[in-house]
């Protein structure tokens, strides 16, 4: 589904991804593991089209992002860092207007909102404008929106940052399910959920790829692997 | 072209949801109303026209449209949902034409309010409708090239202030630059071909016609290049963003 090749995104002389390559298929669910600043965010930017890459090519579904970004984007659903969303926008005015972007009407717009609305229980907070929330029902709302027109691929940056520990549980379990069928990639560091959720992971620090493989493969355990192949970010290149 | 539509109703709704709005239409009733009663001298005139009316947008305008523009792009830069709106299946573009069609809607609500105007110079005189209508088109373009400009100066930064003091300053030169006491001063030490130069860039010199009547393409063209230069950079300056 997702082929990336020999990606690099670079900010003036700082390449925040440098030369990365790989590929997720329908029924997988990729971690995408690192530190803070390793690139993480910048990857599903040019994943989703909205940063072009300075180098190499994303292509989704056998489509080239940037020849052909509607087509694209179309078969995303993107959950942004932070879960970004309109705030003076009610629950469902937001997910009824991501429906309508989504080219979704009439019937098969009330049907998809109803859908993720039961799906990321929603209905509490339904006509309640989206700045009362609290984080985790924020979160929820932008994950909806992610989900609205049941897209073959999906893109989360920390879709469980900030949540509670409840949150979390819920949210990993919606993964490995929707993971069935549907290509995932989901960025995060906490490493518990590589277990949780994830068929496959990437460690990838300071813009390459360090390590690429079930979470079996990586070994154990995952959080001395993790030291061992980043940096932290005080260490000076 | 539903794309567009379902933004441009989403940023209508969202003019509407906020009491900013409403404090915008109170102010720019109340700021149009003062001007042309108070400080155009509106019946001391004796005239059945609303020249003391049209006369002070160029002015009005030049606070009042930033304001609405200012929110456009840098409000969805600092909140993020710029990366929402923009991975979603729509061309750069037409967000662009979307969020510009929006707010000039919400202008010509504005404008469209002032209706008691002219019901006032019909009810006291027999005036030229024909005149108002040309003044109403040329008032509408008016808004819609300082909005534009506006809207530039709105990708231009996150900070709103920031956009609106920017937007005020590139829409008073477009005044100044054909405002009377302006060009006076010039002509004592340029040709009179630079003073006209100069001035031809103003939204005075071609809000001018509509005052009187006169709908000339060539005015509709000036404020046509303006709106369409201007959203042109906008998407311009939103590239360059992404592109990091």
């Amino acid at each position: 589904m997702i082929q990336i090749r020999n990606l690099v995104k670079a900010f003036g002389p700082k390449r925040a991804v440098d030369d990365i390559s790989f590929s997720v298929e329908r029924g997988e669910v990729l971690g995408f593991l690192g530190p803070n600043g390793a690139g993480k965010s910048t990857t599903m930017r040019m994943i989703t089209g909205f940063m072009p890459p300075s180098a190499g090519s994303v292509s989704v579904g056998g489509h080239d992002v940037q020849q052909s970004p509607i087509e694209v984007k179309r078969m995303i659903g993107y959950l942004p860092e932070n879960a970004a969303s309109y705030p003076d926008m009610t629950v469902h005015g937001f997910l009824r207007f991501t429906a309508e972007m989504r080219g979704l009407d009439g019937e098969a717009r009330k049907k998809a909102v109803h859908r993720v609305v039961e799906r990321c229980f929603l209905d509490s907070v339904l006509h309640q404008s989206i700045d009362t929330l609290s984080k985790g029902y924020r979160h929820r709302t932008c994950l909806a929106q992610a989900l609205i027109h049941d897209p073959d691929v999906l893109i989360m940056d920390e879709p469980t940052d900030g949540l509670d520990p409840n949150q979390k549980f819920e949210v990993r379990n919606l993964i490995r399910e929707l993971g069935k069928t549907k290509a995932i990639v989901f960025s995060t560091h906490i490493l518990e959920e590589v277990d949780a959720a994830c068929t496959r992971a990437i460690i990838i620090d300071r813009g390459r790829i360090v390590a690429n493989g079930t979470p079996d493969e990586l070994g154990r355990p995952l959080d001395e692997v993790f030291r061992r192949l980043t940096l932290p970010d005080t260490v000076k290149r | 072209m539903r794309e567009i539509r379902a933004i441009a109703k989403r940023e209508l709704a969202a003019y509407f949801t906020s009491p900013v709005a409403y404090v915008f239409l109170v102010i720019f009733l109340l700021m149009t109303g003062f001007f042309t009663f108070t400080a155009g001298n509106f019946f001391e005139r004796g005239e059945a026209s609303l020249a003391a009316f049209f006369g002070w947008h160029p002015w009005v305008y030049l606070v009042l449209v930033p304001a609405v523009g200012m929110r456009l792009w840098a409000e969805e830069r600092r909140s993020g949902t710029l990366e929402l709106l923009l991975t979603m299946p729509v061309a750069p573009w037409q967000v662009i034409v979307a969020k510009f069609l929006a707010s000039w809607v919400f202008l010509a609500v504005a404008l469209a309010l002032t209706f008691p105007t002219v019901i006032t110079v019909n009810v006291l005189g027999d005036p030229d409708n024909g005149i108002i209508v040309a003044g109403y088109l040329g008032s509408l373009f008016l808004a819609g090239a300082y909005l534009a400009v506006s809207c530039m100066t709105s990708a231009m930064t996150r900070n709103q202030v920031v956009a609106f003091i920017l937007a005020v300053v590139a829409c008073l030169f477009l005044v100044l630059a054909g405002f009377n006491p302006v060009t006076d001063l010039m002509t004592r030490w340029a040709s009179p071909a630079l003073v006209d130069t100069v001035a031809a860039f103003s939204v005075v010199t071609h809000f001018d016609g509509f005052q009187r009547g006169v709908v000339d393409l060539r005015d509709l063209a000036y404020f046509l290049s303006v709106i369409g230069f201007a959203l042109f950079a906008t998407g311009v300056i939103i590239r360059g963003h992404r592109s990091g």
